[in-house]
């Protein structure tokens, strides 16, 4: 949906739809209230519609590749697993960093009740993150994709390991810069 | 983007702004300014129906008269103020400081005015909020978006002195553009307000 408050010129176009609407409803009303009332749902619809209907500024542009670097000298590796993973292969790394999602329904993230999916995915970061040599445990987003977009932007990565589907697997691999293989 | 520890190299001061929600921060902060003011004005909204369609309140409640043809004037008077202050911002963009300054002063004048009359409006209407259900509602909903713009007129009156000490220029507009959204969304509710209470 786009913003009709966006900018200024945005805002005053959006000013002159709901001057005609207003308009239509006036004259409706005018003649019968509740043709005004019914004039007015379809002016409110309406303008809803064409709101969703205008393209989004940007939104048609792919996102850009997340490319990631460490220090000379540092092999940091990224390992994204699901709450409740029990073990992980140890990378070759001189760091590890594991991110593991805390993954909520709709429901759970659209009402923030998001409390317990948390303590779970830190009670996995930290056990994942006690069994490798070098490696520390972080919460991510509930977003297996976007996880891994914040991590590589706060601590960087060289090389990403993922424990989960082959779908994710392939859906971080088109967001990043940055090796990525599945455990 | 490079990480932090690559940016490091090559950046100083403070890291670049981090948000993970993929919506940049000023779209953000404007879409939940909208949600905020949407449920705001939607209590007000949601009263109003509740008093006239659930509890078939008469509106206006005889024998009370609502000054349709005096909030009509009003009405094109806060119009006109958003055309005017669209004419000022389209004035600095290129570069016309004297019609940015009449723009602003214009809407200021114009905003006022609505809200003077909105005044002498309530002073002789002949009701109080404390008369009933729909004299409450009434008051609530224009007193809310009389509210607004009073803010309004407020960030007006910083810009209009803003812009006649000379600090817009075709370059620099920021704090217009961002003062004509919000007068573009309070005349937007007024209409909706004019609608509801006046005309329906």
């Amino acid at each position: 949906m786009r913003n009709p408050l966006r900018s200024e010129a945005e805002a005053f176009r959006f000013l002159l739809v709901v001057i005609g609407g207003a308009v239509v409803i006036a004259a409706l009303a005018y003649a019968n209230t509740w043709a005004g009332v019914a004039a007015a749902v379809l002016v409110v619809g309406g303008i809803a519609w064409w709101l969703m209907q205008e393209p989004v500024p940007g939104a048609a542009e792919p996102e850009p590749v997340l490319a990631s670097a460490t220090p000379a000298g540092t092999k940091r590796v990224l390992v994204v697993a699901p709450p409740g993973t029990k073990t992980v292969p140890a990378p070759d790394a001189t760091e590890v960093v594991v991110v593991v999602p805390a993954l909520a329904s709709r429901v759970e993230s659209l009402t923030g009740d998001v409390d317990d999916r948390r303590a779970e995915a830190e009670r996995t970061a930290a056990a994942l993150a006690a069994q490798l040599p070098n490696a520390r445990g972080e919460v991510g987003a509930d977003d297996p994709v976007l996880a891994v977009e914040d991590a590589l932007r706060q601590f960087g990565a060289d090389e990403i390991v993922v424990v989960g589907e082959d779908g994710i697997v392939d859906a971080i691999r088109e967001r990043v810069a940055v090796p990525v293989s599945r455990a | 983007m490079a990480s932090i520890a690559h940016v490091e190299h090559e950046h100083h001061g403070p890291p670049p702004a981090h948000f993970s929600s993929r919506i940049s921060p000023g779209v953000l902060g404007m879409f939940l300014f909208i949600a905020s003011e949407v449920m705001l004005f939607g209590s007000f909204f949601t009263a109003y129906f509740f008093v006239r369609v659930v509890n078939g309140t008469p509106w206006p409640t005889p024998p009370f008269h609502l000054p349709v043809y005096v909030a009509f004037i009003n009405t094109c008077i806060l119009v006109t103020s958003s055309f005017t202050v669209h004419w000022a911002l389209q004035s600095i963009k290129r570069g016309n400081v004297w019609g940015l300054r009449a723009g602003l002063l214009l809407t200021f004048l114009m905003g006022l005015t609505f809200l003077v009359t909105q005044g002498r409006e309530y002073s002789r209407v002949g009701f109080a909020p404390k008369d009933g259900a729909f004299a409450t509602i009434f008051y609530c909903l224009t007193g809310l978006h009389g509210a607004h713009v009073f803010v309004g007129l407020s960030i007006l009156l910083f810009m209009t002195v803003r812009a006649f000490r000379g600090h817009f220029s075709a370059e620099h507009h920021h704090g217009v553009e961002i003062g004509g959204i919000y007068w573009h969304f309070v005349d937007v509710m007024w209409i909706v307000v004019y609608l509801t209470v006046y005309i329906l």
